[in-house]
């Protein structure tokens, strides 16, 4: 139950300005969701793979990590630490490596890829992205999220958006009603969620079908097949944007475009601040529609 | 010894005779058996569990002599008009249309004498209904029958229905012969049809959208009114938690006993938890929001007497609310119609077919005959007896247990006589120690 | 005529304002400005007075109206005039999900389109769409009438009890025990006079009217593949 915004940049001229947009449209959902925020911003390509990490004791789990990781892999790695979270920049590759030494160290994965960071926290939205600098961010694309969780823990790891891909996302709105099944399944696919969270199985589905070869609008389209309950997803990959709504489609959910954007609200009043709005094409979304924008 | 022996003939129990006889029912008519009330079937029950009294270690305080409060107050979060009670003991909502006209008055008299609310159902307020009663707390259902926002500034409080113990997750069904023209007329339908109810609310779905509705009806009513939101108990720490978090001053929670006017018996009896199962977690959630005693929490479902209002309040309700007793005390299932209910297929006790508007006490139907036969005065009065004799008994119970405040209860007084009531209560075993299910066993 | 800038006016204030006109005549008009999507903007009114909300609104604006003239020159977000008494809302933009939702009376009028269970429940108020309205519209629609110029999405007039649709362009499906009805000529004086107080320049014989079938009106189990 929450919260979602999204934007997507068609030209490059409000690049700059991503993070900026994208913190004014969060934060008018904080009612919606008081627990905790997210965002997943799509900036520049790294030069190598990006990995996001989280640590409830920063000061001392990123104390020498960059050396450590730098040692381990015998390459050039590089870190950005933000707050709780730290962006890091590793050699083609590496991401098993990695995984397994942050999995020993007690450090949280948020997400990988080549362009995504994602950057979680239990809180108000304003605090959280003020915590890390969102706005400041550039990027092409964006998704954020606000959180009233609904069964399971008011964490940071239970925050959205989930990452269960390289520069893959999906935040949701609503409350699934078959995710233990479909966790269970998951799983034995080799695909299972970290968390307890629904929403977390929906990114693990959107992965398994991206692996077994479907693309992004063919895997939206599944999950009107495979999921129960009620749902509104946007998805971000590195070059893609998309959105489905269940079939009976009553969580709400408003989309607005021009010549420069696609945005994504849960509450038209997210978009007051968009360049152009006025003159905006706004609809809402149909039921069991799938909705997908690629640069 | 010319008869070989015979085995007596033996009942299945898995096909039962009552199975059957539904199995038959089924067969015939194509429909599934709708009913009124709440579960029938035995559940682990506030029965299973006893008081621990005070004796040495503790001080009882002296009976009808030293004062044990028993008075509450609804809604001390938001609203500029919290509810105060002189009794922890509240009429659950019931709609005029389930109800007779007479029989909703009686109610508003008998609570009003006691110092107590009662609240309106499903088709809206009535004026001899608001007339007769000095506290009412209006529902906000689904249907939105004969809601306004007139009504909804003459309540005392306001309680947006999300469940139903009988039917969490379920919608209703009130059937033809009761939807009369005063009651078609109340709810905008066509006189005599059966009448669904939908299962969620038309503009709202989830919490994050309650919240927003919550603004709305605030900001409608000046901030005025404590607004309660009503759960059946399916997840009662998850509900209660976003009740909570959607901004509700009071939580109402129904549990599986909880009655219904008419909805499917396979609904009534399999959906749903006990109410003694639902209350500590609902506790929990308050507590772990730091919102314990300042949401208030009011338990219904199967509440009868004053015992089970005292294990109520041990457990961490804050109030209790009852449907199916109160219409007891005020003749419904009396056997004084066994007659009458024998012609209809029943028995005094067993009577259940509310919805169809036959009841022979005049309570739950809309037949102006049958009707008369309810007195609002007289059966208004019992109500308040039976209040009293509840309240009286809730606090011998507590004095027993040496507080001054009905509130003062904690699941420490308690014991369980069984595991099942000891799991679900979270009180120890009697003569134990043990809680099952809790960590150290 | 008064003016509210939302910038500097809390909501309470602004809505404890303009209940507070019930006696004070028919003639006071009040502006609201920079609403920026509030939600539960001039709820709960009770007097004849015309308010205009000059942006768009949120959740709820104009909720459960009576007597009052709300005029709205943006987009309204979900149930907007839910559970009209009486009077009027009009809305320039679209309106989001349950427009008019319960609403027992009175006029509501989208200039753009609605979007889902637009007249969902209603209990007899009239609705004009200008453009078109989204799925499930006039879900279980008790009395009213429900007008669309433009096209109606999947499922409308789904349960329906006695409201009647009257749809000038296609429709996607029609729910269950929703069907085409004969236009009488009562319902055309009926629609012509809807189009007329709704500003719509529409003629009623380009409409068709749906109602119910009223074969869900008793439970039988030969329908139970309908529900």
């Amino acid at each position: 139950m929450c919260g979602i915004v999204g934007l997507f940049l068609k030209k490059d001229d409000l690049r700059p300005r991503l993070g900026d947009l994208l913190t004014d449209m969060l934060i008018t959902m904080t009612d919606r969701g008081p627990d905790s925020a997210g965002i997943a911003i799509y900036g520049d390509d790294a030069d190598g793979l990006k990995m996001t990490i989280q640590s409830a004791t920063p000061d001392e789990d990123f104390d020498g990590l960059e050396e450590n990781l730098t040692a381990l892999l015998r390459g050039p790695v590089r870190m950005r630490v933000i707050d709780t979270h730290a962006v890091l920049t590793l050699p083609e590759g590496s991401e098993a490596e990695v995984r397994a030494f942050m999995a020993e160290k007690g450090i949280r994965v948020m997400g990988v890829g080549n362009s995504m960071e994602i950057f979680k926290e239990v809180g108000l939205p304003k605090d959280v992205a003020s915590r890390f600098g969102i706005r400041q961010m550039a990027g092409s694309h964006g998704i954020g999220h606000t959180r009233m969780a609904t069964e399971s823990a008011v964490t940071t790891l239970g925050a959205h958006p989930f990452s269960t891909d390289g520069d893959q996302c999906l935040v949701h709105n609503g409350s699934l009603s078959n995710h233990n099944r479909m966790r269970r399944e998951l799983a034995r696919k080799g695909f299972a969620p970290q968390t307890q969270n629904d929403t977390e199985v929906a990114a693990c589905y959107i992965s398994s079908r991206l692996a077994e070869g479907a693309n992004l609008g063919e895997a939206l389209d599944g999950t009107l097949q495979d999921l129960d309950g009620f749902f509104t997803f946007v998805v971000g990959t590195k070059n893609g944007f998309g959105v489905v709504r269940d079939p009976i489609a009553c969580k709400p959910a408003v989309m607005a475009e021009t010549d420069d954007y696609v945005a994504f609200g849960s509450e038209y009043r997210a978009f007051a601040n968009l360049p152009g709005i006025d003159n905006a094409r706004v609809w809402e979304p149909e039921p069991a529609t799938v909705y997908f924008w690629e640069r | 010894m010319d008869k070989t022996p015979q085995t007596l003939p033996r009942q299945n129990w898995t096909f039962s005779n009552e199975i059957n006889s539904e199995i038959r029912r089924a067969a015939a008519t194509g429909i599934y058996d709708i009913r009124g009330g709440g579960a029938k079937r035995r559940v682990p029950h506030f029965d299973d569990l006893l008081f621990l009294g005070a004796s040495i270690s503790r001080y009882p305080l002296e009976g009808y002599r030293e004062k044990c409060d028993t008075s509450v107050v609804l809604g001390t979060r938001f609203a500029k008009k919290p509810i105060e009670l002189k009794i922890p003991i509240t009429i659950a909502g019931m709609s005029f249309g389930a109800l007779s006209a007479n029989a909703k008055e009686a109610l508003g008299r008998g609570a009003t004498l006691s110092g107590t609310s009662t609240t309106t159902g499903d088709g809206g307020m009535t004026d001899e209904e608001r007339g007769h009663s000095e506290k009412l707390v209006y529902q906000y259902l689904p249907s939105r029958y004969g809601m306004n926002p007139d009504d909804l500034r003459r309540a005392d409080a306001i309680e947006v229905v999300v469940g139903q113990g009988a039917k969490p997750g379920g919608g209703g069904m009130l059937l033809g012969q009761k939807i009369t023209e005063r009651v078609a007329g109340m709810r905008n339908l066509p006189v005599g049809i059966d009448q669904r109810s939908a299962c969620r609310h038309p503009d709202w779905t989830g919490p994050d959208d309650l919240e927003i509705k919550l603004l709305e009806i605030r900001e409608i009513t000046n901030w005025e009114k404590p607004i309660y939101i009503k759960i059946g108990g399916a997840r009662p720490y998850y509900d209660t938690a976003l009740a909570v978090k959607a901004g509700a001053d009071v939580v109402v929670l129904d549990g599986m006993q909880g009655g219904t006017a008419a909805t499917q018996d396979v609904f009534i009896e399999h959906v749903g938890q006990p109410t003694l199962a639902c209350i500590r977690p609902a506790v929990k959630a308050l507590q772990d929001l730091g919102m314990h005693r300042k949401v208030q929490l009011v338990v219904s479902g199967g509440i009868r007497g004053g015992a089970d209002v005292a294990k109520a309040l041990a457990l961490g309700a804050d109030a209790v609310a009852i449907g199916t007793a109160a219409l007891i005390a005020l003749g419904d299932n009396d056997p004084r119609w066994e007659e009458e209910y024998q012609k209809l297929g029943s028995t005094t006790g067993a009577y259940d077919d509310w919805h169809e508007g036959r009841d022979p006490a005049g309570i739950t139907t809309q037949d102006p005959e049958l009707m008369k036969r309810l007195d609002p005065i007289a059966a208004g009065r019992r109500l308040r007896n039976y209040l009293a004799v509840m309240t009286l008994e809730c606090q011998t119970l507590a004095r027993a247990c040496g507080k001054s405040h009905v509130h003062n209860l904690e699941p420490e007084d308690l014991c369980a006589l069984t595991i099942e009531a000891a799991a679900m209560a979270g009180v120890p075993l009697a003569g134990s120690n043990w809680i099952p299910g809790q960590s150290g066993f | 005529m008064q003016t509210i800038d939302m910038a500097s006016t809390e909501l309470r204030e602004l809505n404890s304002m303009l209940q507070s006109q019930e006696g004070n005549g028919g003639d006071a008009e009040w502006v609201i400005e920079n609403t920026r999507g509030s939600h539960a903007l001039a709820v709960g009114l009770n007097a004849p007075i015309k308010v205009t909300v000059k942006g768009s609104a949120g959740y709820y604006c104009a909720g459960m109206n009576k007597e009052a003239t709300v005029h709205v020159t943006g987009s309204v977000g979900p149930g907007v005039a839910e559970n009209m008494i009486s009077g009027s809302v009009i809305v320039e933009g679209d309106a989001s999900q349950y427009a008019g939702a319960t609403g027992h009376g009175g006029l509501l009028v989208i200039k753009g389109n609605a979007s889902s269970r637009c007249g969902i429940s209603m209990k007899g108020v009239d609705i004009v769409v200008h453009g078109n309205v989204g799925h499930m519209s006039a879900f279980m629609a008790q009395s009213g009438n429900l007008v669309i110029l433009g096209d109606a999405g999947d499922a409308l007039g789904d349960s329906l009890y006695e409201a009647r649709l009257f749809v000038r362009g296609s429709v996607k499906s029609l729910g269950a025990d929703c069907i085409e009805k004969e236009m009488r000529p009562e319902h055309l004086e009926l629609l012509a006079d809807l189009l007329e107080r709704a500003g719509a320049d529409a003629s009623p014989q380009e409409f068709r009217r749906y109602g119910s079938a009223r074969k869900l009106y008793h439970f039988n189990v030969d329908h139970a593949d309908e529900y």
